[in-house]
């Protein structure tokens, strides 16, 4: 018990001091590494509460796969952060006090007084043989059908739009249509054989006269 | 609990349009620039074949599917029918402006089939996870939809500012929702409800997470303050997707509030309900003053929808069920009204022209006297002059306001209406009393200038038969 609590804030004051340097950072780069680390200090904690799976799609699609493609997008931008501080600064004063109220009101409600153990038993564990992929799949595909289809139906929306946004046709682009490349017939297609008269060699001031040889015959 | 193939009777209109929105999706890969106009056919086949669908599951009572969280009851019938006819009259009103654009591609019917299908399922939701899902089905569809016109850079901004606002209002109404789950232990509007009768006002996480719910409704509503999107976003947007973002999904939204504030959070009515009145004033103040100093007519409108959002309010806060059954009425009749005044916007901007300020419309009385008709009757009704529906709608929601003991509001109400009606009357002054700028030709489709005719006629025989649109809303909540 004593070993899982301080591994709780171990990775609760890694996450937290991570999400502060990812908002803080002057370069994007290190901001989306610092995100990587928010993430997998976020996945340990869902390991502490015995969301396995979620623990690891965490870490796999996320740090995996979507950060990595962030971290590309961030390093082709050319992102202009004095622009964006001069911002910043001048709305801290309104937003710091923003956010002073709104913690002091979250404290006061999601506080211990709310939230605290005596009012929520603690969950009892699993057994190790309990397989916390196949309930997940189990809900999903029972109780959750309706709103995982939805889901489904959001993704192939945001492929849509992307598509329709970002997808334009350049005439000027070059590109190699494999179809017909396969497509080429030995001989006739590859090879093209052109009737041509054999040169005759052309004295030297003739040829400058004439400005090239295009002309000879 | 299992899948039950029941399950898939309730949610045909819904199924019905995801099919519509694949097949277009589908064919517009084999089409010929030339052959766009079979996108069209379908779309609107497919609209027709879910209105068709949701007359054949309709029934009296609530059929609850999908382990609950989908629910078929009047209230879903009625507005997702709503939903559908607007959306059909938005198809036939745009498609010369989007085809003079070079926009008439399969993309932009299959996004707003899929944001009909948001809305549908907002409309039914009966947990939290479904609507929100619902909502973010709309939201990334209008999005996408707000930048459809890549060459222009007033949408990409547009289409930038609603990104970022809009996804804060989700942000926020998640942490609601969050709260709301942490206080009953469910997503479902009935659990949640079940929560609220037992603890009440004193259960303060209940409370707080109302507080950010109800924020997320007003931003989707866009209620003052939570308004700001919408200005720049009625400006920047293509004119057809301004007409999509102010009718439809105010229903929308309103199903949204009637599913979250009364039958998830009725018991918390004396709280919202406070909190509605100063959304409501604040709302039909800033749109009715602001409206007065604008130039550009799409942002004109949209200080109009603010000021609307303000009345939907006033039958909302009342707390009774004649309160809820104008509001669903004045809802209903905003949408066909604003669905028919960007209607007239989209018809006119053809020919090379594209109408954004006030003047664009000078004279219109003289280039088609019959567009002008319908768009001095838009107006009226806004302004809530007789015998138009506006009229009643305003009535309607003043009476039930009134008969809880809020006179004040009523006459706050009012005032500001009478301000509201000096910006819509001095379009019509513009319509018939100005010398047209243009000499341009209008040329009209048949098929929108019958649209636009039904629309308009709509307004003006619901002002003199209101009974049986009320009366259907008047079954959703007694």
């Amino acid at each position: 018990m004593g070993f899982e609590k301080f591994l709780f804030y171990l990775f609760a004051a890694i996450a937290l001091f991570a999400s502060v340097m990812v908002i803080t950072r002057r370069n994007p780069v290190h901001a989306a590494l610092y995100l990587v680390l928010t993430f997998v200090s976020t996945a340990a904690l869902w390991l502490l509460i015995e969301a396995e799976f979620l623990g690891i799609v965490l870490v796999l699609v996320y740090v995996g796969a979507v950060m990595v493609l962030f971290l590309f997008v961030v390093m082709m931008l050319d992102i202009d952060i004095a622009a964006m501080r001069a911002q910043f600064i001048r709305y801290l004063p309104l937003g710091l006090v923003v956010t002073g109220l709104l913690v002091v009101n979250l404290f006061l409600v999601l506080g211990s007084n709310h939230f605290g153990l005596e009012l929520f038993a603690k969950p009892v564990g699993q057994p190790a043989d309990y397989n916390n992929t196949a309930e997940l799949g189990m809900q999903l595909y029972t109780t959750y059908l309706y709103p995982f289809e939805i889901a489904a139906v959001i993704l192939l929306v945001a492929i849509i739009a992307a598509i329709r946004l970002t997808l334009r046709r350049r005439l000027d682009t070059k590109y190699q249509d494999s179809a017909q490349q396969v497509r080429v017939r030995k001989g006739a297609d590859r090879v093209r054989l052109v009737e041509m008269p054999s040169e005759l060699p052309q004295p030297a001031e003739y040829s400058i006269k004439t400005n090239g040889g295009e002309s000879n015959a | 609990m299992p899948f039950e193939s029941a399950s898939l009777i309730a949610v045909l209109p819904e199924l019905v349009l995801l099919i519509t929105a694949c097949v277009v999706l589908i064919a517009d890969l084999y089409l010929r620039d030339d052959q766009r106009g079979l996108n069209h056919t379908l779309t609107i086949l497919g609209l027709g074949a879910a209105l068709g669908a949701i007359g054949l599951v309709s029934e009296p009572g609530a059929t609850l599917a999908f382990s609950a969280s989908f629910v078929r009851d009047p209230l879903s019938d009625v507005l997702k029918g709503v939903i559908l006819v607007v959306n059909l009259l938005l198809f036939v009103y745009s498609r010369e402006y989007m085809r003079e654009r070079k926009l008439w591609v399969g993309e932009y019917h299959a996004l707003i089939l899929f944001a009909t299908l948001g809305m549908l399922i907002m409309v039914s939701a009966n947990s939290f996870l479904t609507l929100y899902l619902g909502l973010e089905l709309l939201a990334l569809c209008l999005y996408a939809l707000v930048a459809f016109d890549r060459e222009s850079t007033v949408g990409a901004e547009a289409a930038m500012k609603y990104f970022v606002l809009g996804a804060l209002g989700s942000g926020l109404l998640l942490y609601g929702i969050s709260m709301l789950y942490g206080a009953s232990g469910g997503f479902g509007f009935a659990e949640v409800a079940e929560q609220v009768i037992a603890d009440g006002m004193s259960n303060k996480v209940l409370t707080l997470g109302m507080v950010f719910v109800l924020i997320g409704v007003a931003f989707k509503f866009g209620a003052v303050p939570f308004h700001t999107w919408m200005p720049d976003v009625y400006q920047g947007a293509p004119t057809p997707i301004v007409l999509l973002i102010s009718s439809a999904p105010k229903v929308a939204a309103f199903a949204m509030a009637v599913r979250i504030l009364i039958q998830a959070l009725g018991g918390l009515q004396p709280d919202w309900g406070q909190i509605l009145i100063i959304l409501a004033v604040l709302s039909m103040a800033l749109g009715n003053v602001v409206a007065v100093a604008q130039t550009n007519i799409k942002r004109m409108l949209a200080y109009s929808t603010i000021a609307h959002v303000g009345f939907i309010f006033l039958g909302l806060l009342a707390g009774t069920q004649e309160g809820y059954a104008a509001a669903m009425f004045y809802t209903i009749i905003y949408a066909l009204m604003s669905a028919g005044a960007f209607g007239v916007l989209a018809m006119l901007s053809t020919q090379g022209a594209d109408v954004q300020e006030l003047t664009d419309i000078k004279g219109l009385n003289d280039r088609d006297s019959w567009l002008a008709a319908m768009m001095a009757l838009m107006m009226f009704s806004m302004a809530g002059v007789p015998p138009a529906v506006g009229f009643i709608a305003k009535l309607l929601v003043l009476d039930a306001v009134v008969s809880i003991g809020l006179t004040w509001l009523a006459v706050v109400a009012v005032a500001f209406s009478i301000i509201g009606a000096f910006y819509y009357l001095r379009v019509v002054k513009m319509i018939y009393f100005d010398q047209p700028t243009t000499e341009l030709p209008l040329a009209i489709s048949g098929d929108a200038r019958v649209a636009i005719s039904i629309n308009g006629m709509a307004i003006l025989l619901l002002g003199f038969f209101p009974a049986t649109l009320l009366s259907l809303c008047e079954n959703v909540f007694y």
